[in-house]
Order: C-alpha cells, then sequence, then structure tokens
C-alpha cells in the first residue's frame, strides 16, 4: 500500500510533523502577518496617497515626499532627533559600560547593586518623565538644588532651547539598565585565561581593559550601539510629556512627535507614513554605516 | 515524537483562539449585563472628580428606566482612539469629545448629525447659550451636545495685592489700567530675578487666543490671518511681558513653574498674582492651596473700545455620537437625559462649571462650589466670547502660532517676522487641507 501511495511511513511522518509545526507557529505567523507585515507595507501604500483616515485613501506619487524635502519643521525635528541621537547613544554606551565593569567585580552584595542598577529601566517613561519634571524643575528640582550648593550655575532646564536636548540627554543615561545587563553577560564571558596571560606579561588595569576586555567584548558593544541608534532617533513618550509641542520654540520637537502629530493631530496619515519611510531609511542607512565602521574593530571569538 | 493528540491539541488552540478573537466586546458586554438592556458604550476623557460627577449621572440614567444600560469607560488619547475606531467600523456609541474637534471630525465625516434628534426632542438653540450652540453647530449641521462648558477670568490673589486691588471693584477695568497693576505688583530680587510677576498671558486658560481680546481672529474670509494689524498688535502685548520681565529672567521664573495640577502651580504657590483660567480652577484651589484668598474679575479690555468689554474664551465638552455607531437612537437618549437642567446643573456643579445651557436655577448659582460661578456664567453669554476657530486646521494653528509666540518670546525674532513665517506655514497647511480633505 505504502508503495503503490508512493509516500512511506517516514515521509508521512515528516509532513505531519510539518503540518503541526507549521499550526503550533501559526499564532505567530498571524501575529506577524496581522500585526506586522500588513501595517508595514500599508504604510508603504499610504505613503504615496492622500490618506486621513476616514476617506478613501488617493494616489498622489511622491508629492508626501516632494513636501517633505521643502518641510521646515520636518528638517528640525530631524535635526533635534539626531542631535540628541549623537550625544545620547556615545554616553549611555560609556555609562552603560562602566557600571557593567564595575558590577562585574566580585564584590559583597553584588546581586543587590546589579538589581539596582537594572530597576530604572522598567519604569514606564510616561511615570519616568513626570518623574524628570520635577528633578528638572528649576525651582524645586533636587538637580539644581544639588548644583547651586556646589557653586555651579543653575540652567533653567525645561524653559531654555539650549537646554531642552540635554535635559533629554542626560535622562537617557537613565535607561542604560538594559544595555549594562547585556555588557555584564558579555564581561563575564571573556575567558579569564586572556586576564592571565596579561598579568603575566606585566599589563596593568588600562592595557587588559583596552586590549583585552574591549576588543572581547566589541560585538556586544556594536550591538547595544545599533540598538541605541535605532531607540534613540525613535524617542518619542519622554519629549512628549516633558515638553509638549516640543517647546520652548521646537528645541525638543522630535521626529516621532511630529510624526504623532501629523498623523492623528493633523489627520494626515499618507504624509505621515512618508515620513516614517523616511525615518527608517535614515535609520537603516545609520545602522549599515554603524556596521561597516565597525568592522575592523570588532572581533568575534573563532571568527 | 508529535502524536495525533498533539496535533489535535494544537488544532484546538488555534481555533480556540480564532473563536475569542470573534467574540466581540460587545455581546461580552451584554452578556454581563445580565439582562435584555442594550449597552450603549461611552467613552469619556475623565478620571478623578470630573469622572465621578459624570459616573453619577451615567448611574441616574441606568436608574431612570430599563431598556438601555450606559458603560462608562475612561480613555485616555480619546481623540485619536475615536477617530481609529470609527475608521475600523467599530466606535463608542457616545464620545466625549472637545468642542474644538467637532470642525475636523465633521470635514472627516465622523460624525453623526443630530439635528433630526435634536428637533424631535425639543433641544433647539433657545434652549441653549448662543456661543456654546455655536460650538456644536457646523456648516448647517448639529454635531454634539454640551456637558460641562468653561469661561475664562482672571483669578486674583488678594494677599498679594496692595490695597488699591484688593476687590473685584477696584481691579483695573481697562489694558493702560492693567499696566500700571502689572508694574506694581509684579517684584524682582536684588540679583534680577523674579519673585512674583503680577500675570503672564500666557499662563494659564485662555494663552492662545488673544487677537481676540483686541478684536482680531485668526481667519479672514475663508484664509488663515494670524498676522494682521491686530493680531500683531496682541502679540507684541504679549511679548512686552517677556521684555518686561527679560527674556532669561522669564525663562528662568517660567522653568519653576509646577505641574497645573498641585500646589507648585504658579498660581497656588504665589508666583503668579493672577492667573487665567476656567471656572474649574477653583477645585485645584480647594484642593492644593486651601488657605488662599481669592476673587475672580472679568479682563480688562482695550482702552477707548468698551465694545471689547466682557473677552473671555470659550471651552465646551461635549458628547458626540460618531458616525456607525452600533446604537444611535439609545445614544441619544442619553445624550438627551443629560440635557435636562437639573442632571446638566448637577453634572456641571460637580465639575465645578459653570451651565452651557440658556435657562439657569438660582440653587445652581448660590450653591455652585465655585463662589464666583455668577462672573463664569455671564461672561459665557457675552457676545464677546470666542471660541476655536470654525477650521479644521485648528490644531496647527494653536501649535504655530505658540511656536511664533516662543520664537519672539526667546527674541529669536522680532513679533513681525514670527507671525509672517506662521502666516505663511499655515497659508500652505490651507491650501492643502481644502485640497486633500474638502474637496469631496
Amino acid at each position: 500500500m505504502d508503495e503503490v501511495s508512493g509516500a512511506g511511513p517516514r515521509q508521512m511522518n515528516s509532513r505531519r510533523d510539518q503540518r503541526v509545526g507549521i499550526l503550533f507557529a501559526l499564532p505567530w505567523i498571524l501575529g506577524f502577518t496581522i500585526f506586522l507585515a500588513y501595517p508595514l507595507l500599508s504604510s508603504l501604500y499610504y505613503s504615496f496617497t492622500n490618506f486621513s483616515i476616514l476617506r478613501s485613501p488617493r494616489w498622489i506619487g511622491l508629492s508626501n515626499y516632494k513636501e517633505l524635502m521643502s518641510d521646515e519643521v520636518f528638517h528640525l525635528s530631524l535635526k533635534n532627533t539626531l542631535t540628541f541621537a549623537a550625544a545620547s547613544v556615545p554616553l549611555a554606551t560609556i555609562c552603560a559600560i562602566l557600571l557593567a565593569m564595575l558590577l562585574n567585580t566580585k564584590s559583597k552584595g553584588m546581586a543587590f547593586y546589579r538589581t539596582i542598577f537594572y530597576i530604572p529601566s522598567l519604569v514606564p517613561m510616561v511615570a519616568l518623565g513626570v518623574l524628570w519634571l520635577w528633578i528638572f524643575n528649576g525651582h524645586y528640582g533636587l538637580l539644581n538644588e544639588g548644583l547651586s550648593r556646589i557653586g555651579l550655575p543653575t540652567p533653567p532646564w525645561l524653559t531654555d532651547p539650549a537646554w531642552s536636548k540635554w535635559t533629554l540627554v542626560i535622562i537617557s543615561i537613565w535607561g542604560t539598565g538594559n544595555a549594562m545587563v547585556i555588557y555584564l553577560a558579555g564581561l563575564q564571558d571573556v575567558p579569564q585565561s586572556l586576564y592571565e596571560a596579561a598579568d603575566i606579561d606585566g599589563a596593568r588595569a588600562w592595557g587588559k581593559t583596552r586590549h583585552v576586555t574591549i576588543p572581547m567584548i566589541s560585538p556586544v558593544i556594536l550591538f547595544n550601539v545599533v540598538m541605541g541608534i535605532i531607540g534613540s532617533l525613535q524617542t518619542f513618550a519622554l519629549p512628549y510629556v516633558m515638553f509638549p509641542g516640543g517647546q520652548p520654540a521646537r528645541s525638543a520637537y522630535f521626529f516621532s512627535m511630529y510624526l504623532y502629530d501629523t498623523a492623528f493631530q493633523f489627520q494626515r496619515m499618507g504624509y505621515a507614513s512618508a515620513m516614517g519611510w523616511v525615518m527608517f531609511g535614515i535609520t537603516l542607512g545609520l545602522t549599515l554605516l554603524a556596521l561597516k565602521l565597525s568592522a575592523k574593530h570588532v572581533h568575534y571569538e573563532g571568527g | 515524537m508529535i502524536t495525533p493528540v498533539a496535533t489535535r491539541l494544537a488544532t484546538l488552540a488555534v481555533l480556540a483562539a480564532g473563536c475569542l478573537a470573534l467574540i466581540g466586546s460587545e455581546s461580552a458586554a451584554n452578556r454581563q449585563a445580565g439582562s435584555k438592556r442594550i449597552v450603549v458604550t461611552y467613552w469619556e476623557k475623565w478620571n478623578g472628580d470630573e469622572m465621578q460627577a459624570m459616573k453619577k449621572v451615567v448611574d441616574g440614567f441606568n436608574a431612570s428606566q430599563s431598556k438601555i444600560e450606559v458603560r462608562y469607560l475612561s480613555i485616555s488619547g480619546i481623540a485619536e482612539k475615536t477617530l481609529l475606531a470609527t475608521s475600523g467600523g467599530n466606535p463608542p456609541d457616545v464620545a466625549g469629545l472637545w468642542s474644538d474637534q467637532v470642525v475636523q471630525f465633521a470635514d472627516a465625516d465622523a460624525l453623526t448629525d443630530l439635528n433630526g434628534y435634536a428637533q424631535k426632542a425639543g433641544l433647539t438653540k433657545d434652549y441653549y447659550i448662543p456661543a456654546y450652540w455655536n460650538e456644536m453647530t457646523y456648516k448647517g449641521k448639529l454635531y454634539a451636545f454640551p456637558t460641562s462648558p468653561g469661561t475664562s477670568a482672571i483669578y486674583v490673589n488678594r494677599a498679594l495685592m496692595p490695597p488699591e486691588y484688593q476687590t473685584a471693584e477696584t481691579f483695573p477695568k481697562t489694558i493702560s489700567e492693567f499696566e500700571t497693576y502689572v508694574k506694581k505688583v509684579s517684584k524682582k530680587r536684588s540679583d534680577g530675578s523674579m519673585e512674583t510677576a503680577a500675570f503672564l498671558p500666557r499662563e494659564g486658560f485662555g494663552g492662545g487666543s488673544w487677537p481676540f481680546l483686541f478684536g482680531g481672529s485668526y481667519t479672514r474670509e475663508n484664509r488663515i490671518d494670524v498676522n494682521s494689524e491686530i493680531d500683531l498688535k496682541a502679540w507684541e502685548w504679549v511679548h512686552s511681558f517677556a521684555k518686561r520681565f527679560g527674556v532669561h529672567e522669564t525663562q528662568a521664573f517660567r522653568s519653576g513653574f509646577g505641574n497645573y495640577s498641585s500646589p507648585q502651580n504658579p498660581f497656588l504657590s504665589g508666583k503668579l498674582a493672577a492667573f487665567m483660567d476656567g471656572p474649574w480652577f477653583s477645585n485645584y484651589i480647594r484642593l492644593y492651596s486651601p488657605k488662599t484668598d481669592w476673587f475672580v474679575v472679568p479682563f480688562p479690555y482695550p482702552d477707548g473700545q468698551p465694545e471689547l468689554k466682557g473677552y473671555t474664551v470659550l471651552n465646551l465638552n461635549t458628547l458626540m455620537i460618531p458616525r456607525g455607531a452600533k446604537h444611535p437612537d439609545e445614544a441619544f437618549e442619553f445624550v438627551r437625559y443629560v440635557q435636562k437642567q437639573e442632571v446638566m446643573e448637577k453634572l456641571c456643579t460637580g465639575q465645578f462649571c459653570n451651565s452651557p445651557l440658556a435657562k439657569v436655577s438660582e440653587k445652581f448659582l448660590s450653591e455652585h462650589p465655585n463662589k464666583a460661578i455668577r462672573i463664569f456664567d455671564q461672561l459665557a453669554r457675552s457676545p464677546r466670547a470666542v471660541g476655536p476657530v470654525k477650521v479644521g486646521i485648528w490644531s496647527q494653528i494653536s501649535q504655530e502660532v505658540g511656536n511664533a509666540v516662543d520664537v519672539m518670546d526667546l527674541d529669536q525674532l522680532s513679533p513681525k517676522a514670527a507671525l509672517d513665517k506662521a502666516q505663511l506655514r499655515l497659508s500652505e497647511e490651507w491650501t492643502k487641507y481644502q485640497e486633500q480633505v474638502l474637496a469631496k
């Protein structure tokens, strides 16, 4: 019978396994298709249309993209976002590595400190925004209170365009817990034998950090930097809560805020979709650039 | 090894997930109601005291009859969510939006015209204060019914007033008298930093509508006009505060203002001697600074122009029935219940607001928790009561003009240059809106 049908029990089992596998994966496949692939492709289509949510989209070709090129607010929001990313990604990376190195030492109560440093990254962004509004308050704020006690100037963080973006950069350090945990895992993966060999060669702490630790965790650094770039370009909740409308004078008006306003306040979904795709292009370009620039400096074990 | 039992289980799991997704929230809600009542879903923006006041109204409606059950749901970002739900064909039956969304939502075909319902129920123009009725209508159609409204007036902290400004009667009545008041009451420390400002026109409710005080507007003959002579005069007056106190000093002073609804609100903490806001603000005084001795006055009018007396900025919370609502008739039954004078007065008392209805009981005015409610009520009836401009790009206008004033207050551009720039951008936005939304 098997010979007649041409399908042996092994093949039948294999097909059945395949079907079962697909069935088990179906919730994910459905979720991915409905909630990710479909909206993604739709937004690409909408970016070429005039679409105000309740009306059928009307094809207008590249008009939205052409309009973006001359949109002053788009350029300003992009500049704000890139400035923020350029400042926050390196700063957050350095802080996360330093914290991870500190927490990688064999001291008493290290598990407690690791938890404490990780906890901030669990706080919801909106709650965080309200909290930081108090910390940066020019009169009642903890930060200015501290600065004045050590005789430093106390800037109006929230109302001066020269400081608004820096306020957000400082806050970005607060959320380094996630990256720190990944660095910590990377650090614990560095073979002890390399440090022992460096000790024999007479290397000091800085030498070991520079020539052993950093090269060995370079893939982790690259991963975190790429994730940091993507995350910082999408910054939304904090500036939205702390600087409504990007005030003062749109100095804290970020790309994602403009996109949100365009889509949901001004009901220009087509234009907002085009903005989204431009941001996707920029993010992809920066990620590829990071990968290319880092090619010579990232060392993979066994690679 | 994967067995046929596992296959069946996986199939069942997938089917069960699909079934769960198909079971609508509405049928589930109906089941929960445990009766044959029709469930009307009501999305509202409020929480806290305002929600409690509205929930009492909802409970009152549910108890008053046995056919409909209104379900109150507190929603954040209600405008966006209502719009998306309407687009998806599953809107709430009633949405508690703001009146400044009437035009944009109507232009987008997101609302049900309520004219027919209103006529049948006898809810006509003369039942409401004219300025609020105007907020509910657009292009001859009626798109909303009011809940709690507001008007703007000045709250004055008596403790910070010199003897000549201690009462509403002696408080400045004209802009030039107000200028003198600002000079007298504002205080700087020896290092030049601000200690008290008599008034800051951009704080509180209504800080984006100053051209209307001087008789201006944001539109003229179907075009956007934010840089007319009157607009310029109005914003130069606003900018004079930053110039008088100093750009950096004002920035530093404002950076010390706490949240609106907190004891560190600049008026409640004594940084601002006078503060423009709506009737609801008395609730915040009660909550966060009950010892503050305050009184309320209408905003002064421009010198030599008594016809401009009675200026106030309107605000109106509304009930709208989105297009495609499942139970519009039942939804309107609830809306009609809210419009009853005793119900409306109960709601507005609970929310510390004046009433949008033309007829107001003496009990409402005399027992209202805001002791100055008569002033807010009179201002709402003033012909100089102004609401949001009736164009679909009102959010863009607010944002763009706000940014222009920011830029001039920071001395980045002159008032004229800042307004010209805003005008250019808004004209383009308006052209696009006309082409893309209005040209059906």
